[in-house]
């Protein structure tokens, strides 16, 4: 994986005199010492993280957390006080004006929270205004402007104004206006938040659809932790300036950083995120196929448990057997399990999400068993088990009694 | 208790000046009133006063609705019957040269003082005293640097009608959302295709506004310097209060009134019509 934009050691002070303030954090005042005594707020306080390309990264923080200010110092409308950004190995903030500019208009395009469309101009003047500025012939940019809103399914729609558009239109030029200069990369801030909420669904899976067929490296700020994760491929937790975390949906949710990653955590829709792996028990214990139902009823009694998984030697799943059944076929004098009738056990893979696999879940009375690509079994799943990862931070629970 | 004296230093500051640039001056305002404002004057005399109604009628058409043409139509045709026409043409002459001027002259300084807030912050004061002190004051300088006629009374006339040109560009700039100049900055915009592309237009509205004040300050403006010799309308109205002839000093005055509604109309009109002519 290609880093394609690296930020180190970021700071941002507000003020028009940031160097005394810098000296004290540096010295390592904290913020709320320096607000009072330099009155100068630390927007940005030492961040470091890397982009990689063709990944979505969000970063995700409540309003005042300074993750507008990160957005815009990646692009320099906003000049950080002190620190490295790279785009590409190249460290930016140290660029002349005119080749910042190069950099802005052949590297980076914007998507505005309240979507920022040129009134005065029409869908196509607006989606065309990158190129224009580089100075690209009319007929060649137009063309491209014209594809874009075709890609954004605003074909039709070149010669209307803003303000005959919704709001999901609008940020629909938005997105045009910004693909159509072609860049790699994408900084969106807070590109759906003055959405309605079926539009705001609507236009994060078409952002996550051209991502399929475009794979830009897409910045993604947002205050809303469901967007964040069905969006990200990786996650910055941003904090009064601080990052507190980066890492994979899954990572967040299984394991936040601290108490507050955690309460933020805490309110999400689970079932979305995880999958069966997440929520699977180890497939312990099994029996194999060729040893004898006494074998099985042992292992039952052993661990407390009423039906146990039979798997061949290269843990192919051949079924399920009850603590009844094996008793009857102790009797009947079956030897080997394989050559007694064993229950189909319902299965299920392991990269499927919880949501899709709640009902079958629900409805197996049945422990289910969970399948890797090559149909071995990895897992099983127990519906108590299943409920207590939804319910908490996904710590182990002691199972053993559900499914008596 | 000593007293300042603010009048005499004026005086011979003035005195100076007129010494050392007045006859450049003079000799300027003769080369402009002559081959400028005179050729403009007898060119638009030149054209029939029905094809100037005309024209008139068909700008207030494309500035709003046909209330507006009728309007304009009357009340021009008006002034026809009053035989006020040469003097018509003359202070439209004077009004839209004052104008032009203030708006040439104006706009940029708008600009710049958009663009630096010393500058803004230079020129506040210097504005609010164009426009509060009395305007016959300009007339005095004036008439001493420029002689009687049409430059002085113009050359007064921007003084005073300037300020909402500066002010309200300088304003509508600096409204511009800062989310669209963020557009432009972002998208590598140089600073010049950011004034062209983004902000003047966006600021255009408030500008037109401006524009607006300004003719109508010219206008009135250019009735009082009728006192240094501008002609048009305003000698109408002095010759009425000089020789206490009411009748006069009215019909000239409406002829100002119906002027000023026409001028406010357009250039309200074609500053909001722009955008939703094209709807």
């Amino acid at each position: 994986m290609n880093v394609k934009i690296e930020v180190k050691n970021l700071i941002k002070i507000f003020g028009t005199q940031p160097q005394r303030a810098l000296k004290l954090l540096q010295a390592g005042k904290t913020k709320e010492q320096i607000l009072e005594e330099t009155g100068y707020t630390v927007g940005i306080n030492n961040v470091s993280f890397s982009v990689h390309e063709g990944e979505i990264f969000v970063v995700m923080g409540l309003s005042g957390s300074g993750k507008s200010t990160i957005l815009r110092c990646l692009n320099l409308l906003m000049e950080p006080t002190s620190g490295v950004i790279m785009v590409d190995g190249q460290d930016i903030t140290k660029l002349k004006a005119v080749d910042l500019r190069k950099v802005r208009q052949e590297k980076m395009a914007m998507v505005f929270q309240q979507f920022a469309l040129l009134p005065h101009r029409t869908v196509l003047q607006n989606a065309v205004y990158g190129l224009e500025v580089q100075g690209i012939p009319r007929e060649e940019r137009e063309e491209k402007a014209r594809k874009c809103l075709e890609m954004v399914g605003l074909g039709g729609w070149e010669d209307k104004y803003p303000d005959e558009l919704s709001g999901g239109m609008k940020q629909r030029v938005g997105l045009a206006r910004a693909l159509t200069n072609d860049p790699d990369i994408l900084l969106m801030d807070e590109a759906f938040s003055a959405l309605d909420p079926l539009i705001r669904e609507e236009m994060q899976d078409e952002l996550l659809n051209l991502q399929q067929r475009m794979n830009k490296t897409i910045v993604f700020i947002t205050h809303d932790l469901n967007e964040a994760l069905k969006l990200g491929d990786r996650i910055a937790f941003l904090r009064g300036g601080s990052l507190i975390q980066v890492g994979t949906p899954e990572e967040i949710i299984t394991s936040p950083a601290d108490d507050y990653v955690a309460r933020f955590v805490r309110g999400v829709d689970r079932t979305k995120i995880l999958t069966i792996q997440d929520v699977m028990k180890k497939p312990q214990p099994v029996v194999r196929l060729s040893d004898g139902p006494n074998v099985a009823l042992r292992i039952m009694k052993e661990n407390g448990i009423s039906s146990v998984f039979v798997v061949d030697r290269s843990r192919q799943i051949h079924g399920l057997v009850t603590a009844d059944l094996a008793l009857e076929a102790s009797k009947s004098g079956i030897r080997v399990l394989s050559e007694m009738d064993l229950i189909q056990a319902p299965t299920i893979y392991q990269d499927v999400l919880v949501q899709e696999a709640l009902p079958l879940i629900a409805e197996s009375k049945l422990p289910l068993a969970v399948l890797d690509q090559e149909k071995r079994l990895v897992g099983i799943i127990i519906r108590g088990a299943v409920l207590a990862a939804l319910a908490e931070d996904g710590g182990e629970v002691d199972v053993s009694n559900s499914i008596r | 208790m000593y007293r300042i004296p603010l009048g005499k230093w004026v005086n011979s500051g003035v005195d100076w000046l007129d010494l050392t640039i007045g006859p450049t001056l003079r000799n300027f305002a003769d080369y402009v009133s002559d081959n400028i404002i005179g050729k403009l004057g007898t060119g638009l005399a030149a054209i029939p006063w029905w094809l100037l109604i005309l024209v008139f009628v068909a700008l207030a058409w494309r500035a709003g609705r046909w209330r507006l043409s009728l309007g304009t139509f009357l009340g021009l045709l008006l002034i026809y019957n009053l035989k006020l026409w040469p003097v018509f043409i003359e202070t439209l002459v004077l009004v839209l040269v004052s104008a032009l001027v203030s708006i040439v002259i104006g706009v940029p300084l708008g600009i710049t003082a958009a663009r630096s807030d010393r500058f803004h912050r230079a020129i506040a004061p210097l504005l609010d005293f164009m426009q509060t002190m009395p305007a016959f004051v300009y007339l005095i300088p004036a008439l001493m640097f420029f002689g009687l006629g049409t430059v002085p009374s113009i050359f007064s006339t921007v003084i005073f009608a300037m300020p909402p040109a500066i002010r309200l560009t300088d304003l509508g700039i600096r409204q511009v959302p800062t989310d669209l100049v963020e557009v432009g900055e972002a998208f590598g915009s140089s600073p010049w295709q950011m004034l062209w592309k983004i902000q003047l237009p966006v600021a255009l509205p408030t500008i037109m506004a401006g524009v607006n004040q300004t003719m109508m300050l010219s206008l009135s403006m250019v009735v009082i310097a009728s006192m240094i010799g501008a002609g048009g309308f305003g000698a109408g109205v002095l010759y009425g209060i000089a020789q206490m002839n009411v009748g006069v000093g009215f019909e000239n005055g409406v002829a100002v009134v119906i002027l000023a509604i026409i001028l406010d109309r357009l250039s309200q009109g074609f500053s909001s019509s722009k955008r939703t002519a094209e709807k």
